[in-house]
């Protein structure tokens, strides 16, 4: 079943750097001309991060991709001191303001600069949720994301290092890439919703079983990728040498396997954050993520889609932060699987 | 390679009963009742009564025997009966859902047309649509016409299909008013009046899920002609003096479809599965939506059905495009 049909390349995974003709030409003098020689070398031999990072700067949407993705983490964690207002503050007098840009066009609009994007139709601050929502989807990308790395590097690693449990982790991987994803999480969402609430309260009882499910469901592909990669390692001279000094296992997985399979490994948490955000944004949606006094993009999207004739910016706001979240990452991702491979790198 | 098909076909099976398994188990652990929504005046008995008539007095692993038998053995004998006229399943008991009361599968059957009208036709429209694309823009790489179509095609798998529908239906239903914004279902086409019509309540879904299939298919297609384009046969073919035209469509073009027939391959099941995002912000009462619905209404017979049958799709389609990549390419030999 692990033949070359079932993993095809990823998209443009073996695509080439952009055109590299004058950025190439700017980076070949080093930036520090001016200091001593011994620096220069040190800095020319210093690291791989180094050589990574220039090739990274190269690839603008990919640089683009990772200020915006800044600004907006930037803004989720300090927003609500720069900002105070309550999310969840009922400003009933002051309900279904219209943001303060509508002024533009129409002179009477109903908007006041107390409530800049306006407020829903229980007077809640919409830059306020905005913020709210954004802590929690990042918050829910990263951790998942980071689960699903965890879990994907351990199957990859255990089945490529050792032989004998290639068979039975890779049979389990194709087990759990054959369940249909999107159905499961609604029904594992249904049944394990409450028994959850009443142990950590609602929010962290949700938020540990969103986190757990999309996790759990999403890291097959690294899984994958990593055996693969781990696989030809061990073919490699160095793997060789180490083990005929007589390197055990747990020395040397973490010290010379690991390190050279961490390429493989950021590319696909970047796919893996972006694919966590939108899981969590649809199952807010379908209106079977957080509970509906807990802002997040997705539910903010989906309490304003049934008056979005009347209010398209509630609806706009949060659907423009997930998708321009989830294009820039997807940015960083090309860029670094770009700046990540030493056979484009060099040009 | 009929060795390997048999082989695999032969460890289908207990991939498939483990997967019917964790679907049943995980549903049997449900804390919904179908009795729940019977009124409380019914005596204990008479809803124990109630409880046995639908087996649910039975141990796990019964249940889950019988499920089976229903699924594997009763329905397609209902199959076979209604196109041959037989009575194999005469006196059968079929997969009832709690929330219609009626069988399962005629359900299915009901709302099957409009998953496979709408999110089938997006698919083919997004392959038609991706494949020229990823053929254009591998032939010119770095082309203006490359870098509109690798920012497109960014665009259109990051942002999610609830927002895109969302926008256009405020854009195209709402300001515009060219669409209608929910699917009307009971539309017979008859005449060309009724044909546009139903093409206009098609056009937003398929166009939403179009784009994002043929933002993923056009990069692979891309990404493959890049890798063939380098090859040396290109170059021994332009060096005979063949047309670049020939060359690309006849040398490059034949030879970077047989990964992206199988990644075709493995997209259809997510057909049939309907697209449950997009069914449910266009209203199309397709598979995804009746999937929703029961799952909210606590149907477990149909939630169990419906997810198996999404998962043998997926188990059969993952099968097809392996012997497809091995028919298509014959270096590749899986004996």
């Amino acid at each position: 079943m692990t033949d070359a049909a079932s993993d095809p390349p990823a998209p443009g995974a073996r695509e080439a750097a952009p055109p590299a003709g004058p950025a190439a030409a700017t980076i070949a003098p080093a930036p520090a001309l001016s200091a001593s020689s011994d620096a220069r070398l040190e800095l020319a031999g210093s690291s791989q991060w180094r050589d990574v990072w220039r090739q990274f700067r190269t690839h603008r949407g990919a640089l683009l991709g990772l200020f915006f993705l800044l600004f907006v983490t930037l803004f989720c964690i300090f927003g609500p001191w720069l900002w105070q207002v309550a999310p969840n503050a009922l400003d009933v007098r002051n309900k279904d303001l219209r943001p303060v840009y509508s002024w533009l066009w129409n002179g009477d609009a109903r908007a006041s600069w107390s409530h800049p994007l306006g407020t829903d139709q229980l007077g809640r601050d919409l830059l306020a949720q905005l913020i709210a929502g954004g802590r929690v989807s990042l918050a829910v990308g990263w951790t998942a994301m980071l689960l699903a790395m965890l879990i994907g590097t351990l199957v990859g690693v255990l089945a490529g290092y050792f032989r004998r449990l290639d068979g039975l982790l890779m049979r389990f991987t194709d087990l759990v890439l054959a369940l249909p994803i999107l159905p499961l999480l609604l029904v594992v969402m249904l049944l394990f919703r409450d028994p959850l609430r009443a142990a950590f309260g609602p929010q962290t009882g949700i938020f540990i079983l969103i986190v757990s499910v999309i996790g759990v469901t999403s890291w097959m592909q690294t899984a994958r990728i990593v055996r693969g990669d781990v696989m030809a390692l061990k073919e490699r001279e160095f793997v060789l040498a180490a083990r005929s000094i007589g390197t055990p296992a747990r020395r040397m997985i973490p010290r010379h396997i690991l390190p050279n399979v961490l390429s493989p490994i950021m590319v696909s948490a970047t796919l893996g954050l972006a694919s966590a955000i939108i899981t969590e944004s649809a199952l807010s949606f379908l209106g079977l993520g957080f509970p509906s006094d807990f802002p997040t993009w997705g539910k903010l999207l989906f309490d304003a889609t049934d008056r979005m004739a009347d209010f398209p910016e509630r609806v706009l706001w949060p659907g423009l932060a997930i998708s321009l979240t989830v294009l820039s990452v997807n940015y960083i991702g090309d860029g670094l699987r770009d700046a990540l491979d030493p056979r484009i790198r060099g040009r | 390679m009929l060795a390997y098909t048999l082989r695999r076909l032969l460890m289908a099976v207990p991939t498939l009963l483990f997967i019917a398994a964790v679907i049943f188990l995980l549903l049997d652990l449900a804390p919904g009742d179908p009795m729940a929504n019977q009124p409380l005046t019914i005596p204990p008995e008479v809803r124990a009564e109630m409880r046995r008539a639908l087996g649910l007095d039975e141990p796990t692993h019964v249940r889950f025997g019988l499920w089976l038998w229903q699924f594997f053995v009763v329905e397609p004998a209902v199959l076979v009966d209604h196109l041959f006229g037989t009575t194999l399943a005469e006196g059968q008991a079929r997969i009832l859902s709690w929330q219609f009361r009626s069988p399962v599968m005629d359900v299915i059957v009901q709302r099957l047309p409009q998953t496979l009208w709408v999110v089938g036709m997006a698919y083919v429209v997004g392959v038609l649509i991706a494949i020229p694309i990823g053929i254009l823009s591998a032939t010119r790489q770095y082309s203006v016409f490359d870098q509109i179509g690798t920012f497109v095609a960014m665009v259109g798998f990051s942002v999610p299909t609830f927002f895109t529908g969302v926008l256009l239906i405020m854009i195209f239903s709402v300001k515009l008013g060219w669409f209608p914004s929910i699917y009307d279902t009971r539309l017979r086409v008859t005449d060309w009046q009724s044909f546009l019509q139903q093409l206009r309540q098609m056009a937003m879904p398929v166009f939403v899920l179009a784009l994002y299939n043929a933002a993923q298919i056009s990069r692979y297609m891309r990404a493959s002609m890049l890798d063939n384009l380098g090859q040396d046969y290109v170059r021994t073919a332009r060096a005979k003096g063949e047309p670049e035209r020939s060359v690309i469509l006849r040398h490059v073009l034949r030879n970077s479809m047989i990964p992206v027939v199988t990644v075709i391959a493995l997209g259809v099941p997510a057909v049939f599965g309907g697209a449950i995002i997009t069914e449910q912000v266009f209203k199309v009462n397709g598979l995804g939506q009746l999937l929703i619905t029961a799952i909210q209404a606590n149907d477990l017979p149909m939630v169990q059905t419906l997810t198996f049958m999404f998962a043998v799709l997926i188990v059969l389609f993952n099968l097809v495009a392996d012997v497809l990549y091995g028919w298509l390419d014959p270096r590749i030999r899986y004996d």
